[in-house]
């Protein structure tokens, strides 16, 4: 089958998934909301008002004010870009390492092989985002910090899924064909495994970019995310708990907002996961 | 078993010198001079000089790894320097509080994920399987220091049912147990559903309907049992996850825990209170993977033959 066809049979198998056909419309709309944040916020997030603070929803202010007087939609939809970047580069920089890594360990083997596994196991003993906290608690809060922090530890399960599925694939006869009519191994690994060893890593890659989204909030939530001012959703969240009984849309919005980004990269992943028939991601 | 035993002790050591020196490395993270960062710039050049003493600062890298796997060897890990106490009796102080809410969320979890997992497998593909699958998806990305003020807004602030934070009574321990207990409530009841479908599948089912059981009993009575191994397992390996949690959930509920006192340190740069928890966190979550492959080994005749 061409690279086409295989491509549209994938989309008409995620087309029959009803939940990640509405997880990829959520998705698509959060991306959009990031990239024209400047254009769709009514008002500069960082604008206060302080005169009509803690204000709820209004005409002119149609999901309230924060404590500040700072519009709250356009906190929202500058937030989205925190999170999509967030969640995007994280994963990207994860992928990067973890490619690189997991390819050398599963195509290698031997001592770097050894080496990974023993430094996985490490670095897997820090669990949840315990590791990013303390990193983000030393080099301190910002974007950069964050991305570092998430990806400390988030390129580990790329690299033992790519491993994995490298002893996998270098055991199938194409690859055995390839190797006995002389290919060299760094094309042996571009051309005939990497390629078919591609589909659970997309998966995941899917889930962990909701996984990155809750943990960079959830860093944010604790004073160790994205620096203040800065609109992070979990930001959003700290500061709106203090005020829960006077103005309780300062946290459920912002909360709303991630549950619902997080819930459709999920249903994706979901969706992506049954359609390329991948039993070994799960989120 | 012992063989077993001996085996996994041999293979945790490299990994929990590996946690040690991680933590170790922290501090030496920090940009710039972490003394000037603890103290603030303001702090005179006399009192940096007996904090770098104390924390063995002025000294080469090699020989502060080697005092500070000493220290660990003898249980010491330092002096908090806004307490000046040991760091290590500030943690034991802290460790009933945080292992009593991580216990009341294993149960919240199980009672979630018991029923509903059971239910949604019994009756696959029925509108209460897609619901609990829908709920679980939910729980799983409805994050915790969200779920966390909503409860804290509904049951306290709003029907008065629950203290808003605190310790003491088992009316606080409520809202806390629950908002951790979630994420691990939606990761068990999907697990369970997918290995009670797979058990219900298995020969010795068909032959307990055969003798006359009904579905229901043979599920309870025999089924159940065998899949909630992978249960448990899945349960021990959540177990590090939810220490990890109990940092943002002690943080809402002002719960006296591990989880509050690394934010506090961190708040402080109280940096030794740090690395103490972080490593603690990280050794028990070594610690309890281990006992859980055991009991995995215990539980499990397959993998004893193997």
């Amino acid at each position: 089958m061409s690279e086409r066809a295989s491509r549209k049979t994938l989309a008409r198998r995620v087309a029959r998934h009803r939940a990640a056909v509405a997880g990829a419309a959520v998705v698509v709309l959060v991306l959009l909301v990031a990239i024209f944040a400047p254009l769709l916020a009514p008002f500069d997030p960082g604008a206060q008002a302080l005169d009509s603070g803690l204000s709820g929803p209004s005409w002119s202010h149609w999901l309230g004010q924060d404590r500040l007087g700072r519009d709250l939609l356009s906190r929202l939809v500058h937030g989205a870009r925190i999170s999509v970047a967030v969640g995007l580069g994280t994963v990207s920089l994860s992928l990067a390492i973890g490619l690189l890594v997991g390819s050398a360990s599963g195509f290698f083997g031997g001592r770097i092989d050894h080496l990974f596994m023993r430094l996985a196991d490490i670095l897997l003993a820090f669990p949840g985002i315990l590791l990013a906290i303390a990193i983000t608690s030393v080099l301190g809060p910002s974007l950069r910090n964050v991305l570092i922090a998430l990806s400390a530890l988030g390129w580990v399960g790329y690299a033992r899924l790519i491993r994995g599925q490298i002893l996998k694939v270098r055991e199938m006869e194409f690859v055995q064909s390839a190797t006995a009519v002389g290919s060299p191994p760094v094309r042996l690994l571009l051309v005939h495994i990497l390629p078919n060893a591609i589909s659970p890593l997309i998966v995941e890659a899917t889930f962990g970019i909701a996984r990155a989204i809750v943990a960079e909030a959830g860093l944010s939530f604790l004073g160790l995310g994205v620096a203040p001012p800065a609109p992070s959703w979990g930001a959003m969240i700290s500061e709106g708990r203090h005020f829960l009984f006077v103005a309780p849309h300062l946290t459920t919005v912002p909360g709303l907002a991630i549950m619902i980004t997080v819930m459709a990269f999920n249903f994706l992943g979901d969706g992506l996961r049954d359609a390329m028939d991948v039993r070994e991601a799960s989120p | 078993m012992r063989g077993y035993l001996l085996s996994r002790l041999r293979q945790m050591i490299p990994v929990v010198l590996g946690v040690v020196t991680v933590v170790f490395l922290l501090i030496h993270l920090i940009p710039g001079d972490p003394v000037e960062i603890m103290l603030g710039e303001s702090a005179l050049a006399a009192q940096k000089e007996e904090l770098r003493r104390e924390l063995h600062l002025d000294r080469p890298v090699a020989v502060q790894y080697g005092e500070f796997l000493l220290g660990l060897a003898t249980g010491d890990l330092g002096t908090s320097f806004r307490s000046r106490e040991p760091v290590l009796r500030e943690i034991l102080r802290r460790i009933p509080a945080t292992f009593l809410l991580a216990g009341a969320s294993m149960v919240v979890a199980l009672l979630i994920a018991i029923p509903l997992g059971v239910l949604s497998a019994m009756r696959q593909h029925s509108l209460y399987d897609h619901l609990s699958g829908f709920l679980a998806m939910l729980g799983l990305s409805m994050p915790n220091f969200w779920l966390g003020p909503l409860l804290i807004l509904i049951f306290s602030l709003g029907l008065g049912l629950f203290p808003v934070s605190g310790y003491g009574t088992a009316g606080h321990l409520v809202l806390p147990a629950v908002t951790m207990g979630t994420g691990m409530a939606a990761i068990l009841m999907r697990m369970l559903r997918s290995s009670l479908l797979e058990e219900i599948r298995q020969d010795y089912m068909r032959a307990a309907c055969a003798r006359g059981l009904s579905r229901r009993a043979a599920v309870l009575r025999h089924a159940l049992a065998n899949s909630l191994i992978p249960v448990l397992t899945v349960m021990g390996l959540q177990f590090g996850a939810l220490l990890s949690g109990s940092i943002i959930t002690e943080t809402i509920f002002s719960w006296p825990g591990i989880g509050r006192l690394t934010i506090q340190a961190i708040e402080a740069r109280d940096y030794p209170v740090v690395q103490g928890c972080i490593l603690f966190i990280a050794l028990c979550t070594v610690t309890v993977n281990l006992l859980t492959d055991l009991l995995y080994f215990r539980l499990d005749p397959r993998i004893r033959h193997e």
